[in-house]
């Protein structure tokens, strides 16, 4: 390639194919979910008693459910470009923007407290297992990581609830009021994902510790401490980090179970309702929103990977 | 790794337990005690005892029955899906990596677009059209969880497409079905039953989310998140109604887990194990 693209930093055209390619994706989840939703049997207007007649037309066209498909489809992607998500069908006074408005900040904040604690437990747990490999501690990690990762986060919040809540009355079982009642729900929402952070994070240790570099260092007499912070965390960290955005959209977009067992009203929680109540447009609503989240965590893990591969900073040699 | 010998210990313990799992689920019928849905009005929310040995939900049907009941649906569901979603994902992966140039790229932007959403939001989205009985319950399973499996399969075919074997086999006249077929796939039976191997834990353990948050199986079927489900509600002073399928589910995925695990180590020994998933395309 010739030209101004050819100057600037690999991660920078990275950044640009990334953002470029995003809107075609996002489209096609939004095709994808108005086409599932047409599909769908039966609509939440269907109840067991038949309405009359004039009642059913009436509705249908307030939602405009009486036009052609094609037109219906034009009209949705119409609204999804100037932001409007259209009228819920259960809550029917309210827009699905405005339902996702409030709940969203509640779902972010759950899950930027899980993602800390993912962070901390899974990083923290995977360097403590590579510290010895074959120990009894890395065996522990090892152990529990595996726990972490089998045990269903409506188990495991299960068991909070009884032990710390109704047991311990250490914090409260549910809702949603104040610090103390995110400390359950972001912890149960955390330990699967640090579970899988903590056995990345040891493998790529141990990966970089069996490195010929490393050893080189460490027949030189360099202090562990160097060891650690300027050959193995440097450079066995990295791996792990491009994880942590799709880490990062799971916690968002995962919290619906534990937003129901705690009764959090996030998006998650209103997601389920949507589900059971076909309110379809606040069903796909909610996932052009987790879509974009997720998207948007991607872009900036690369954006960061970016920033710390310093082969990905230098200029054009590697170019695409 | 060292711990050989602990591991091939584990591994067997695990695989025990997944037997007795599997022929429970077999022979429900046979084993179970009650029907799965006999309800038994005097008796409701019992604790274990001698009729009913794990005790009775709140209509008053026995645990035991519908845990019993419950492997069934569950064993045939993850096993199913993780057939299905493998066989799915080994047809494209092999024409994607195949076929290469520019069908490798639509083919791989495609499975992008469904990377893009969680495996359960779409799972949900799923059961909204093919209903929440067990055939659409595996369906949806089985539509998303074949997306990895197309992935490490086309990784498996770039990766051995240049190989020297498969030049000398074209030398040779062997045709595409033939170099498919005879050279590629059995070179990668490993990392796919390791797969398939990881593929049936996470199926039940999506199902057994769904059905607690009472958007998974509809209500006849006895499911294990149903049970827990049925549960949730009497937890404060019937906490015993929410364990049993609680155990059932966890000492089911972890065991599958562990002999993933296990089988990773043994059949891909390059690849460390991280549970089996694939973080890169």
């Amino acid at each position: 390639m010739s030209g101004p693209m050819n100057r600037l930093a690999p991660a920078v055209v990275l950044m640009i194919d990334r953002l470029v390619w995003s809107l075609p994706v996002l489209w096609l989840v939004a095709t994808m979910t108005f086409v599932l939703m047409h599909l769908a049997p039966g609509g939440p207007f269907d109840k067991d008693k038949t309405l009359p007649p004039e009642i059913t037309a009436n509705i249908e066209a307030k939602y405009h459910l009486d036009e052609p498909v094609a037109r219906q489809y034009a009209r949705y992607l119409g609204q999804l470009v100037r932001g409007d998500l259209g009228p819920s069908y259960k809550y029917a006074d309210r827009d699905v923007g405005e339902i996702i408005a409030e709940a969203f900040p509640v779902s972010i904040q759950l899950g930027a407290a899980a993602f800390a604690l993912t962070v901390l437990l899974g990083v923290g747990g995977g360097m403590l297992a590579a510290w010895r490999p074959g120990s009894w501690i890395d065996r522990g990690a090892l152990l529990s990581a595996t726990l972490g990762f089998s045990l269903p986060s409506f188990v495991v919040g299960v068991l909070l609830i009884l032990v710390l809540a109704h047991q311990a009355h250490w914090f409260p079982p549910a809702l949603w009021e104040g610090p103390r009642y995110i400390v359950l729900p972001a912890l149960t929402l955390a330990l699967g994902p640090a579970a899988y952070v903590a056995r990345l994070t040891r493998a790529s240790l141990i990966d970089v510790a069996a490195q010929e570099y490393v050893r080189v260092g460490r027949a030189k007499g360099l202090p562990p401490g160097v060891i650690w912070l300027s050959y193995l965390l440097k450079a066995g960290l990295p791996p792990v980090v491009t994880i942590l955005g799709p880490m990062l959209a799971v916690l968002v977009t995962g919290s619906f179970v534990v937003e129901y067992l705690f009764s959090i009203p996030g998006m998650g929680r209103f997601f389920i309702t949507a589900v059971t109540n076909r309110d379809y447009p606040l069903i796909m609503g909610v996932t052009l929103v987790y879509a974009v989240v997720i998207v948007a965590a991607n872009l900036i893990v690369d954006l960061l990977y970016g920033w710390l591969d310093p082969r990905m900073r230098v200029g054009s040699e590697r170019g695409r | 790794m060292g711990t050989g010998g602990k591991h091939h210990r584990l591994a067997l313990i695990s695989g025990v337990v997944l037997g007795v799992i599997g022929l429970a689920a077999a022979a429900a019928p046979w084993l179970a005690p009650y029907p799965f849905d006999a309800q038994d009005p005097g008796r409701l929310l019992q604790s274990p005892g001698v009729d009913h040995w794990l005790g009775t939900d709140r209509l008053g049907r026995d645990l035991l029955s519908r845990l019993i009941y419950g492997a069934r649906v569950s064993m045939t569901l993850g096993v199913s899906s993780a057939v299905i979603a493998t066989l799915l994902g080994i047809a494209y992966g092999l024409a994607s990596g195949y076929l290469g140039g520019r069908t490798d790229n639509l083919l791989m932007r495609l499975l992008d677009v469904i990377y893009a959403l969680p495996d359960l939001l779409l799972i949900i989205l799923l059961t909204i059209v093919l209903g929440r009985g067990l055939t659409g319950m595996i369906a949806a399973l089985s539509l998303v969880s074949w997306v990895t499996v197309a992935r490490l399969v086309r990784g498996e075919v770039l990766r051995l497409k240049s190989a020297d074997y498969l030049d000398a086999a074209r030398a040779l006249g062997a045709g595409h079905l033939r170099i498919v077929l005879v050279h590629l796939l059995p070179m990668m039976l490993g990392p796919l039953l390791v797969t398939l191997s990881f593929r049936i834990p996470a199926a039940i353990l999506a199902e057994s989310t769904l059905s607690f948050v009472g958007i998974g199986l509809a209500p006849p079927t006895p499911s294990w998140g149903g049970m827990a489900n049925d549960g949730w509600a009497a937890l404060r002073f019937y906490p015993h109604v929410i364990i049993v399928p609680s155990v059932a589910i966890a000492v089911t995925i972890l065991t599958f887990n562990i002999l993933g695990d296990y089988l990773n180590d043994r059949l891909n020994p390059r690849r460390a194990s991280i549970a089996g998933r694939e973080s890169s395309a």
